[in-house]
């Protein structure tokens, strides 16, 4: 075979959902940087993206990338009106925790403890799951996230209505339901294109 | 700022133009915008590569069927049908019987998570189907499955089975994007229908209220 995939035998991975930043390793061989042409760049959206294996690996489709990126931006980075950061990065760490994503939680119960500085309260989601029993208003945006992340997806009226009760008007839920769905869409990109490592270990270098 | 045209999302959740949640989608601007272009990109790309239109819709029929949404199902079905053959859209189907079930299941790594470990579906292709799709289309329905009921059991050897049926690296991309966008593109579509029937029936009971109300005023009671 001309291709194979990329493996890391000396790689721990991380065993436990943790806030810590971790790294992440592709199992296919990203987009050569040093061949990066103007389509790529613009999937790449940041320059700074082209020192990522992750977004090298997805700038082989480059189109879809960039499109991916920009819906990314606006659902989480677009706070005008609308559910809080915190509460949206929730919605993500949330969806991510359900599918097993250890890399995609860990950094986005970091934005999620950045923006609502409350960093044990995220820290319950990671370490006893989408039942842990935070307050009225996580609990009903977490149900939400839960609900929509399985398949068949659950989400029905009476999520509405519960976040509704703990004070969401529609577009709130719309980005609820954006969030998580999002999600969705990232986990599985970051889950089934590579591996991540470990806290202690350099990030990429292994 | 208001849009008049619908997208694809819009278009498959049933909200028209003028309508609440169509003005509240437009407070989104640029993630209504791209993730049409994210479906354009995957199915009218300006630059294919080796991913045939019978794939990507077969693959999309797939997702959408194992999620139980008809309504996206059909939608890709449709295009399914319009770029291949009937025999490949029914092999599809049928497969959608075969593999479904319900997750996200699967492993963690082995430490504290394991205890969170739950076994499920191991979908496989049946050998017939696989004489009509062929092992490309076959390989990536099996990977399809993966991704949408157990992704944390995705693993280096799942994508060494793709090239080992004929998918590049860059293929192999396209395919995972599919997919994944797919169980992004359903979500959206699933929370705004619940959404729009919630508010059609909020709508309706203030109706019922104020025609009691009024009969109650006229003395009809």
């Amino acid at each position: 075979m001309a291709e194979s995939t990329l493996t890391h035998p000396n790689n721990q991975e991380p065993v436990v959902f943790t806030q810590e930043e971790l790294g992440w390793l592709p199992w296919l061989e990203p987009y050569p940087a040093d061949q990066l042409t103007e389509r790529h760049w613009a999937g790449l959206v940041d320059a700074s993206r082209s020192k990522s294996p992750y977004f090298l690996l997805l700038a082989r489709d480059p189109d879809v990338l960039q499109a991916r990126t920009k819906t990314d931006k606006d659902i989480f980075y677009n706070t005008t009106n609308g559910l809080p950061r915190a509460e949206r990065e929730l919605a993500a760490t949330a969806t991510s925790r359900l599918n097993g994503c250890i890399y995609c939680a860990s950094v986005h119960s970091r934005f999620a403890t950045q923006y609502s500085k409350r960093k044990g309260d995220v820290q319950r989601l990671l370490d006893e799951g989408v039942d842990a029993d935070i307050d009225p208003r996580w609990n009903a945006i977490i149900a939400a996230s839960v609900a929509l992340t399985e398949t068949p997806i659950s989400f029905d009226k009476n999520h509405v209505e519960a976040l509704r009760t703990v004070g969401l008007d529609d577009l709130e839920i719309i980005d609820v339901i954006n969030g998580s769905a999002f999600f969705n869409w990232a986990n599985r990109l970051m889950l089934s294109l590579g591996e991540p490592t470990s806290p202690t270990q350099p990030a990429g270098r292994v | 700022m208001s849009t008049t045209t619908s997208d694809i999302i819009d278009k498959l959740a049933g909200i028209a133009p003028g309508t609440h949640l169509h003005g509240i989608r437009d407070q989104r601007p640029q993630a209504r915008e791209n993730a049409q272009k994210s479906y354009l990109a995957l199915f009218e790309p300006e630059f294919p590569g080796n991913v045939s239109a019978i794939e990507r819709y077969a693959i999309a029929t797939f997702v959408a069927g194992l999620h139980r949404q008809p309504a996206v199902m059909d939608f890709y079905a449709s295009g399914l049908k319009n770029s291949g053959d009937a025999d490949i859209t029914e092999t599809v189907s049928a497969e959608i019987a075969r593999g479904s079930t319900e997750g996200p299941y699967g492993h963690y790594p082995p430490g504290p998570l394991s205890a969170e470990d739950q076994d499920g579906l191991d979908y496989h292709v049946s050998v017939t189907s696989k004489g009509v799709l062929g092992r490309r289309i076959a390989a990536a329905l099996e990977h399809a499955h993966l991704l949408v009921f157990r992704p944390r059991d995705a693993s280096a050897a799942a994508l060494q089975k793709l090239l080992d049926a004929g998918w590049s690296t860059t293929d192999i991309v396209t395919l995972s994007q599919l997919v994944a966008f797919l169980s992004f593109q359903v979500r959206v579509i699933a929370g705004l229908r619940t959404l729009a029937a919630a508010h059609e029936q909020a709508a309706v009971e203030i109706e019922r209220a104020s025609i009691f109300t009024t009969v109650l005023a006229s003395g009809g009671i």
